[in-house]
């Protein structure tokens, strides 16, 4: 999706359609919200100070409490309390940087809104490096064109920006992601989605299965398809307009794709046997998937165009999970053709198959982070099910959770953070873990079990 | 019955009533057209008392039937109350403890070549959902596999894997590990 920050409007009208023409299978639900159980300490902190506003109306969304949840959640920065703050500046001239350094805060986040009338608001943010200014005394000089000139080099980001009223969620998670960025060096995943099914108790839900789609923090939660039977394993496509799924709405397993801003799907495959585990290529015009048309279940891809079928694996025992690497060359599989199940890897090209995972009695799920640098799996050591993290080089196996009955893990597309789905209280839900493991979090819902969580693309 | 009854007292009657309205005796003609008439009635007679008895016999068939049919369906009802066999971790070979309960299927299914059957394959909640479909399947068709054996015809066999997806107990404890982990004959 190339869509521009004007075109951000595009998405929210686009759900409103989806959200009337799909208002009889919503149902009402509780919002998933993230409680951080582990990691807080060894984060960064910040200070994201309150944007002072200037209007008469009220304001449609707190957008400092947005991005101050959003760095908090990222695992590697700590936002602090309000209280903590020694001032609330609104630009960098007014920062005190010495009250910011006692507090030990290097980095502040100060800005305004002022309302323009006509639902428009006007924004401007800048981001302190209170250190710098510290030593530069926030009027650091810099030789250009042989003339010393004020560089304030302090200021790590200023932004400027007109926005509407249903703009405000969107633009909170650009300022993250901006954020993020200047202070890490990677990209911030704070504008991007998650896919998952709900499941209701049968005796009190007429359609138990739920398909669902939210933002990546679970706001906008917005039902994609209600059954009453089960719905599984949602992928998205990578310009993430669509979700390829399985559906036994026909008492079998069959794979859809589904536009989700204009609700159109399309059954892809209905063979005999299992129709499972679909997964977009990196350029969207191919589909791998599991049919046990032939016998057993074998991985496939199909070109989306033509509707042909590739097979892939040829083997007696079972092939699941396929996942490709960044580069499309290759899928990661599961596969218990060595007695129990563990991670392979095949070569696209040349056919050449070979496991990759050894510790542990069982590896399953496997996804390789878009660096191509780790395998993320779900590790069965002891009877444990845990989701562990395989370094591709030293080949080292290094588990991240210590929650019960771990299962399908999926990745944020800058690979800072893995989703998956867990056990907890005799409930499944979702849970966040960040790939180096220090950083823990819940989503926990009041109705129902969440399971099959699948993060988006970068959605701009 | 009372109908042919009376139809018999007719005949014997009418050959009196004839005799008595006419003094001087019937011509050789009246009496032939009488025997015809006579000989017809007997025949249509039999006929009715032929498609009576055969009304019957087909009476005692249907209930036969009925009969059959409502023992097969006590048996297949027997069936269905022993559908499901369950399975090891991780494994999908049917246990010699449930020989016996497939063979009982297998025999009514040879039996009866027009009942058809779903065979669901299920998992426990470990593992992950795409693994559990794959090997659901491979339990659903070890079912399969040993009712072909035992002479149930593909045909009547349709397999279906739910995986993880319907437990049969709610829960994480080995209980509804064990429980979850099956094979479902499903009578269709």
């Amino acid at each position: 999706m190339s869509l521009s920050l004007n075109g951000l409007s595009l998405i929210t009208k686009a759900f409103i359609c989806v959200i009337v023409s799909l208002m009889s299978s919503m149902t009402a639900h509780a919002k998933l919200e993230i409680i951080i159980t582990e990691g807080v300490n060894s984060a960064k902190p910040i200070a994201v100070v309150p944007f002072k506003y200037s209007g008469q109306g009220s304001l449609p969304e707190n957008l400092t409490e947005i991005v101050a949840n959003d760095l908090r959640r990222s695992g590697k920065f700590n936002p602090i309390a309000l209280n903590e703050m020694p001032q609330f500046p609104s630009a960098d001239s007014e920062v005190d940087y010495k009250a910011w350094q006692d507090k030990g805060i290097d980095t502040v986040l100060v800005g305004n809104i002022v309302e323009l009338g006509n639902d428009q608001f006007q924004i401007n943010f800048e981001l302190v490096d209170v250190l710098r200014a510290q030593v530069t005394g926030g009027a650091a000089k810099q030789l250009q064109d042989g003339q010393l000139i004020l560089s304030k080099d302090h200021i790590v980001e200023a932004r400027e920006k007109i926005i509407r009223d249903q703009d405000f969620r969107q633009y909170g998670h650009i300022i993250s992601d901006i954020v993020y960025e200047k202070l890490t060096g990677e990209r911030g995943a704070f504008l991007t989605r998650i896919a998952y099914v709900i499941v209701r108790d049968r005796e009190t839900s007429r359609l138990p299965f739920q398909l669902v789609i939210a933002d990546y923090d679970g706001a906008n939660e917005i039902s994609v398809l209600s059954s009453d039977e089960p719905l599984m394993s949602p992928s998205w496509s990578p310009d993430g307009n669509k979700l390829a799924y399985v559906s036994f709405e026909n008492k079998r397993s069959q794979i859809y794709i589904q536009d989700i801003y204009t609700t159109r799907r399309t059954r892809i495959t209905d063979f005999p046997g299992i129709n499972s585990a679909p997964a977009f290529s990196p350029d969207g015009k191919s589909l791998a998937m599991v049919l046990s048309k032939d016998g057993n279940p074998e991985l496939y891809i199909m070109n989306l165009e033509s509707r042909k079928l590739r097979r892939i694996t040829r083997n007696r025992a079972i092939d699941t999970e396929p996942s490709w690497a960044a580069d499309g060359k290759s899928l990661t599989f599961t596969s218990d053709r060595g007695g129990k199940p563990q991670i392979y890897r095949v070569n696209l090209e040349t056919g050449s198959t070979r496991r990759i995972t050894f510790d542990g009695e069982m590896n399953l799920g496997g996804t390789i982070t878009p660096d191509n640098s780790q395998l993320v799996v779900v590790n069965r050591t002891d009877g444990n099910y845990h989701i562990a993290r395989q370094d591709l080089t030293s080949g080292d196996m290094m588990v991240l959770t210590k929650t019960y009955l771990d299962e399908s893990p999926s990745i944020a597309p800058n690979g800072s953070m893995i989703i998956y789905s867990t056990l907890h209280e005799g409930k499944q839900v979702l849970s966040l873990v960040s790939l180096d493991g220090r950083f823990k979090a819940l989503l926990p819902v009041s109705d129902g079990q969440v399971k099959s969580p699948s993060w988006s693309p970068f959605l701009l | 019955m009372l109908q042919t009854r009376a139809i018999k007292s007719l005949i014997i009657a009418l050959p009196v009533v004839t005799l008595m309205a006419c003094s001087s005796g019937p011509s050789e003609e009246e009496l032939a057209a009488e025997r015809n008439r006579a000989a017809q009635e007997a025949a249509q007679q039999q006929e009715q008392q032929k498609a009576a008895e055969q009304a019957r016999v087909k009476a005692e068939a249907a209930k036969k039937l009925e009969v059959a049919q409502q023992m097969a369906k006590s048996e297949r009802e027997a069936l269905e109350s022993k559908q499901v066999v369950y399975f090891d971790f991780d494994r999908s070979t049917v246990k010699s403890d449930f020989n016996a309960i497939l063979d009982q299927h297998a025999a009514f299914l040879a039996k009866n070549p027009n009942q058809k059957v779903v065979i669901e394959g299920h998992c426990d909640s470990r593992g992950t959902p795409e693994y559990n479909i794959a090997l659901g399947e491979r339990r659903a068709k070890s079912v399969e596999t040993y009712l072909l054996n035992a002479g149930v015809s593909s045909s009547q066999i349709t397999v279906v894997s739910y995986g993880e997806e319907k437990p049969a107990v709610m829960g994480s404890s080995e209980y509804a590990f064990a429980q979850n982990r099956r094979g479902v004959i499903v009578y269709q």
